[in-house]
C-alpha cells in the first residue's frame, strides 16, 4: 500500500496556473467522482489554499496513481501539459506524509506559521468524507495531521510572529487600529506584493477596498477579486478621506502625496488615524508625512524590520517545528506498516481457526456421545492450543518486524505458513 | 478593626501589583485576570476599611488627609475595574495596582490626626461635593495613565521601535477610546464637584469663589479637560493631543490633592477642616 501526493504551489507555480486548477477542483463532488473513477485510487483527498492545489491519494500501484491524478489536472482548461508537467511535484508514503504534515502546520506556507490553512485542509477533509472518497488510512492520516498541526501550534512559537512584509503590515495594522474589521483599504497601484497585502488584509476583516491604479483595467481586474472599486489616481486625494489603510506600490519616479497634502486631507477626515503603507522603490509617500500626528508611514524597510525582529527566533522554532513533522511522520509509517501486516494476521488466524474446526468435527464425530462440558472443553484445548501456537509469530509481525525489510518478511512468513496456496505452487 | 481590613486591602494590591507586573512581562492571559480578581478582592476590603472608618470617626472621614488618600485609592481603583468591564487594558492594572497599593500605604503612614469637624462641613451638599470631586479624579486620573501608556506605544510606532513595549502595550486605538470614556465621565463629575462647592459656599460663606489655591488649580485642571473635550467634539483632536492634555489634567488634580496637605492658607486644606479636640 502506497500514498502518493502531487501538486503544486507558490514556490512551483505562478499564479494564474495556480487558478485555473483552483477553478477545476472547486466542483468538488463532480471531481471526486472523476478521481475514485480512477482504477488505480483506493482514496482520495484533495486541497486548495490559496497557495496551492494538492491530491493526495492512497493505492496499491503507485506510479499509475500519479499518472491518473496528473491526467485528471490535466483536464483543467487551458492548461498546457508541458506547463503543468513542469510545476508538479509528487511525493511518495513518507514524503507524502512529511509533506502533508507541513502544509497543515503552515511550515510550506508562503506567510510561515499563518493559522488559516489548518482550516482549509479541514474543510477539504470534510468535503472528501462528504463524498465518501476517504477510507481506513486517510481517515487515520487526516486526524493525525490535524492533530500534529495543533502539536506544531502549540508547542512551537511558529504562529506567534510577523513573518512576512505583508503579515507584517497587518500586525502593525493591529497595534493602531486594535481591529481591523470593518475598516477601508486603499491600494494605490496594483503590484503583486500589494496583492498579497490585500489578501491578508481581506482575511483580517477589513471590509472595503478601493484600488487606485494607472491604468483602470488592471484596477478592476483585482477590484472584482477582492469585492472593491477601482478608481483613477487623479482621486487619490478625495479617497484618503474614507481610507483607513493605505498601501502603496507604483512605479512613480516622485512622491505621488506630499505631507502638505496628507496634512490638509486630516483635518478633512477630523483626524481619524491613518496608516500609509509604501512598498515601492524608489519611494511613493514623502517620508515627512511621518511628522503629522495620527499618522503612520511605514516603507518597505521599516516592515522588513518587523520581520528582521523576529527571523532569529523563528528559525529556531522552524527547526523545532521540523523536528516534530518529521517524528510524526515516521510514527503514522510505522502505523501504516502494521496495517499491511493485518491481512497476514488474519488469514493465520482464520487458518488456525478452520483446522481447529476441522480437526474437531472429526475428533468429535469419533468419540462417541460426550457430555456439554466434554465437548466445550474439548473445543477450548484446541483453540488453546492454537492461539498460544501462533501468538509469538504474530507478536513478532506485529512489532519486530523491520521497516525496510516488512515486504521480504512478510513473504516468508505467508510461505511458512503456506497462506497462498495457489500462488506457492 | 479599620487597621485589619486596611491591611489586607493592601495586601491584595500589592499582590495584584505583583501579578500585573509580571503579567507585563511574561503576557500570560492568566496572570491579568488573577491580578483583576486581586484587586476585585481588595475593593471589597477597601470598601470595609472605609466602612469602619466612617463607624468610626463619623460620615467625613476624608477630613483628613490619610482618610482623603483612602478614599481616593478606592474610587480610583473601582474606576478601573468598571473601565475593565468595557476597555479590556489589561496593561493598564500595572500601572493603577501599584499606585493604588501606594497611595493607600501612604494613608497608613501618615500619621492620623483626626479632630472634631467643623459643623459647617456636616451637610449633604459638602458629601455629594466630596463623591463627585473623588469620582471625577479617579477618572480622570485614569485618563492621565492611559495617556501615558498612548505616549509610549506612539512613540513606539512613529520611531519604529518595534521592540519590548510595542509588543506589550495595546493599540492607539484602544488607549485613544479609554481617553474618550474617562473625559466624557470624569469631566460632568469634576463639574459637579465644583458647581455644588461653589453652590454650597455661597449658601454658608456667602460667596461663589474664593480664590484660594485649590479652587484656582482644580480651575486649571477642569479648563484643560473643557478645552480637549470640545476639541475632541469639534474638530476631532485624538491622539498624541489628547493624551498630553490628559496628563497635564491628571498633574494638576494630582497637585490639587496633595498640595491640600501642603498649603495650610486654603479653607480647602485638612487643617481647616478640623479643630483639634
Amino acid at each position: 500500500m502506497n500514498l502518493v501526493l502531487v501538486g503544486l504551489n507558490h514556490k512551483t507555480a505562478p499564479v494564474e496556473l495556480r487558478e485555473k486548477l483552483g477553478g477545476l477542483v472547486s466542483d468538488d463532488e463532480a471531481a471526486y467522482s472523476h478521481l475514485q473513477g480512477q482504477p488505480a485510487v483506493q482514496e482520495v483527498l484533495f486541497y486548495r489554499t490559496c497557495n496551492r492545489v494538492e491530491v493526495l491519494c492512497v493505492t496499491e500501484d503507485a506510479p499509475a496513481a500519479t499518472q491518473q491524478v496528473k491526467a485528471f489536472l490535466a483536464r483543467a482548461p487551458e492548461v498546457s501539459p508541458a506547463e503543468l508537467d513542469a510545476s508538479l511535484y509528487n511525493y511518495l508514503d513518507g514524503e507524502a506524509v512529511r509533506h502533508l504534515f507541513r502544509v497543515a502546520a503552515s511550515l510550506d506556507a508562503l506567510v510561515v506559521g499563518e493559522p488559516q490553512i489548518l482550516g482549509q485542509v479541514k474543510e477539504a477533509y470534510r468535503q472528501a468524507t462528504r463524498n465518501r472518497a476517504t477510507g481506513a488510512v486517510l481517515n487515520r492520516l487526516m486526524h493525525k495531521t490535524f492533530s500534529v498541526a495543533k502539536k506544531v501550534r502549540t508547542e512551537t512559537g511558529i504562529g506567534d510572529h510577523a513573518v512576512s512584509v505583508s503579515y507584517a503590515a497587518v500586525s502593525l495594522g493591529r497595534k493602531i487600529f486594535g481591529n481591523l474589521a470593518g475598516k477601508t483599504a486603499l491600494l494605490v497601484g496594483a503590484g503583486e506584493m500589494a496583492e498579497l497585502a490585500l489578501e491578508h488584509l481581506k482575511r483580517q476583516g477589513v471590509a472595503r477596498f478601493i484600488i487606485a491604479n494607472r491604468t483602470l483595467e488592471r484596477g478592476m481586474k483585482l477590484a472584482r477579486r477582492f469585492g472593491g472599486v477601482a478608481v483613477s489616481l487623479e482621486e487619490l486625494e478625495e479617497q484618503l478621506l474614507t481610507a483607513d489603510i493605505v498601501i502603496s506600490s507604483t512605479g512613480s519616479d516622485s512622491h505621488i502625496l506630499t505631507a502638505g497634502q496628507v496634512r490638509g486631507v486630516m483635518r478633512r477626515r477630523k483626524q481619524r488615524p491613518l496608516f500609509l503603507i509604501d512598498i515601492a522603490v524608489p519611494r511613493d509617500l514623502d517620508p515627512r508625512i511621518n511628522d503629522l500626528d495620527n499618522v503612520y508611514l511605514y516603507n518597505i524597510d521599516d516592515l522588513k524590520e518587523v520581520v528582521e525582529h523576529n527571523l532569529h527566533r523563528r528559525r529556531e522554532e522552524a527547526v523545532k517545528a521540523e523536528r516534530l513533522v518529521a517524528e510524526e511522520a515516521l510514527k503514522f509509517m510505522d502505523w501504516l506498516a502494521t496495517l499491511a501486516v493485518f491481512p497476514t494476521i488474519v488469514s493465520l488466524r482464520e487458518k488456525a481457526q478452520a483446522i481447529c474446526q476441522a480437526e474437531l468435527k472429526k475428533t468429535l464425530s469419533q468419540m462417541g456421545p460426550l457430555s456439554e462440558e466434554q465437548q466445550q472443553a474439548l473445543k477450548v484445548l484446541t483453540h488453546a492450543v492454537a492461539h498460544k501456537l501462533l501468538h509469538d509469530p504474530i507478536m513478532y509481525l506485529k512489532n519486530n518486524h523491520h521497516r525496510k525489510r516488512s515486504r521480504q518478511e512478510l513473504d516468508l512468513i505467508r510461505r511458512i505458513f503456506n497462506l497462498d496456496p495457489e500462488s506457492s505452487s | 478593626m479599620g487597621a485589619f481590613f486596611s491591611g489586607l486591602t493592601l495586601f491584595a494590591y500589592f499582590l495584584a501589583s505583583g501579578l500585573f507586573l509580571t503579567f507585563f512581562l511574561t503576557q500570560r492571559k492568566g496572570l491579568s485576570h488573577c491580578g483583576a480578581w486581586s484587586m476585585a478582592v481588595g475593593l471589597v476590603n477597601h470598601t470595609l476599611a472605609i466602612l469602619a472608618a466612617i463607624l468610626d470617626q463619623g460620615l467625613l472621614a476624608v477630613a483628613t488627609f490619610n482618610g482623603a488618600l483612602l478614599v481616593f485609592a478606592w474610587a480610583l481603583v473601582a474606576a478601573s475595574l468598571l473601565a475593565f468591564w468595557r476597555h479590556p487594558i489589561q496593561v493598564l492594572g500595572a500601572l493603577v495596582a501599584p499606585l493604588a497599593a501606594l497611595i493607600v500605604s501612604g494613608s497608613l503612614i501618615f500619621p492620623s490626626r483626626m479632630g472634631v469637624v467643623s459643623p459647617t462641613l456636616r451637610s449633604f451638599w459638602v458629601y455629594l461635593h466630596i463623591i463627585l470631586a473623588f469620582g471625577g479624579s479617579a477618572a480622570l486620573t485614569l485618563a492621565g495613565l492611559g495617556g501615558i501608556l498612548y505616549l509610549l506605544q506612539e512613540r513606539q510606532l512613529k520611531n519604529k521601535n518595534f521592540g519590548f513595549f510595542y509588543r506589550r502595550l495595546p493599540s492607539l486605538e484602544q488607549l485613544d477610546a479609554l481617553n474618550y470614556r474617562c473625559l466624557t465621565v470624569g469631566f460632568p463629575l469634576l463639574t459637579g464637584a465644583i458647581v455644588t462647592g461653589s453652590l454650597y459656599a455661597q449658601l454658608t460663606l456667602g460667596r461663589f469663589w474664593s480664590w484660594d489655591p485649590k479652587e484656582l488649580l482644580t480651575l486649571v485642571a477642569w479648563l484643560i479637560y473643557a478645552v480637549l473635550l470640545h476639541e475632541r467634539l469639534a474638530v476631532g483632536w485624538r491622539g498624541r493631543r489628547a493624551a498630553l492634555m490628559a496628563i497635564g489634567g491628571f498633574l494638576f488634580l494630582m497637585i490639587t490633592l496633595v498640595g491640600a496637605n501642603l498649603w495650610l492658607s486654603s479653607y480647602h486644606s485638612f487643617a481647616a477642616f478640623t479643630q483639634p479636640p
